[in-house]
């Protein structure tokens, strides 16, 4: 269970209002948190609670869902051998969170694809610009209602129709 | 005894284009140019067992020495200026073969980021299907190449500056 997590645990002592949730499925430990307190909770988790590794930063467009966009980090302990994932929602109207930056260098060019393909802006991030599609770029890609074979061609409704 | 030559001083008749036109079919260098899986089939139809060199295909690593490049693989609208710079940067007469089902027509990546075939961009002259096509298909279209460069007109007068390089239509 998520409860016996030492991390947990201490997150859920530590920002007892900003934890929204923290399940464990097949092994997997993951914690929701507010955004606003995200830069806090890695702060506490890399400094005091040894996840010193950043694997990933990802996000997900649950697109007619409110708040439509999830940001995903997934870190590691090395001197413990943990993992763990923590997620924190962000609106379609206020698309912005904090850039983990400041913590791990790596962050930068994840947070830089991250807004590339969803359009998510991360706050006092260095250098927030695109890194996969050219810099003259229009639209988000992985954002769920973007048409697939691009906006200026007509969408393949099957090869029958 | 000394150095037999039986066949003596002789001259042989043929049209100027023909002559250039066998140089040139014998002499394709291709740029050295590979964007996904098709270049691994090309690089084994360079390799030993199939031998690209018997037929005087040598490929370059500088567009300033190629006449022929092959569009072997993907090819992603950011990548698509870099092969139009590469293909401008190439001397005339050139050609352009597209090889693969991506180079055609885009292949299986219906896709936003992937362009739909070469030819929105460049002037194909062989198109090379297969999902990569095996070096046999590979070799068969730049024989299709040959055979195309030697039905060309004008192409010595074309490279004095007199008149235009006549394509056999297709």
């Amino acid at each position: 269970m998520a409860e016996n997590n030492r991390a947990v645990v201490k997150l859920q002592e530590r920002f007892a209002d900003s934890v929204l949730e923290s399940k464990e499925f097949r092994g997997e430990t993951t914690v929701v948190v507010k955004k606003e307190k995200i830069l806090e909770v890695l702060k506490c988790l890399k400094q005091d609670l040894g996840y010193n590794f950043l694997t990933d930063v990802t996000a997900v467009d649950y697109l007619g869902q409110e708040p439509r966009f999830m940001v995903v980090y997934h870190l590691y302990s090395i001197p413990n051998k943990e993992r763990i994932r923590i997620k924190a929602p962000v609106t379609e109207s206020d698309c912005t969170i904090d850039s983990a930056c400041a913590l791990w260098k790596t962050a930068d060019w994840l947070e830089r694809e991250v807004y590339d393909l969803m359009g998510i802006r991360f706050n006092n991030h260095p250098n927030m610009v695109r890194i996969l599609m050219t810099d003259d770029w229009v639209g988000h890609p992985l954002r769920k209602d973007y048409p697939l074979q691009g906006p200026d061609r007509e969408p393949y409704k099957g090869r029958l129709s | 005894m000394g150095v037999d030559n039986p066949l003596g001083d002789n001259i042989i008749t043929t049209s100027l284009d023909s002559l250039v036109n066998w140089a040139r079919k014998s002499s394709i260098w291709p740029m050295t140019f590979g964007l996904a899986c098709c270049a691994i089939e090309m690089m084994a139809t360079g390799a030993a067992k199939h031998d690209l060199d018997r037929f005087g295909i040598i490929f370059r690593a500088s567009p300033r020495q190629a006449d022929c490049i092959i569009i072997a693989g993907t090819v992603t609208k950011k990548m698509l200026p870099v092969i139009q710079t590469v293909y401008e940067q190439m001397p005339e007469p050139k050609w352009v073969v597209a090889m693969g089902a991506c180079a055609c027509s885009g292949g299986i990546f219906d896709t936003y980021s992937v362009v739909q075939g070469i030819d929105e961009a460049l002037p194909v002259d062989v198109y090379i299907p297969g999902c990569p096509p095996r070096p046999e298909a590979l070799l068969y279209g730049l024989m299709k190449l040959q055979d195309k460069i030697m039905k060309e007109k004008n192409s010595f007068g074309s490279s004095i500056g007199m008149g235009e390089r006549l394509e056999p239509a297709a």
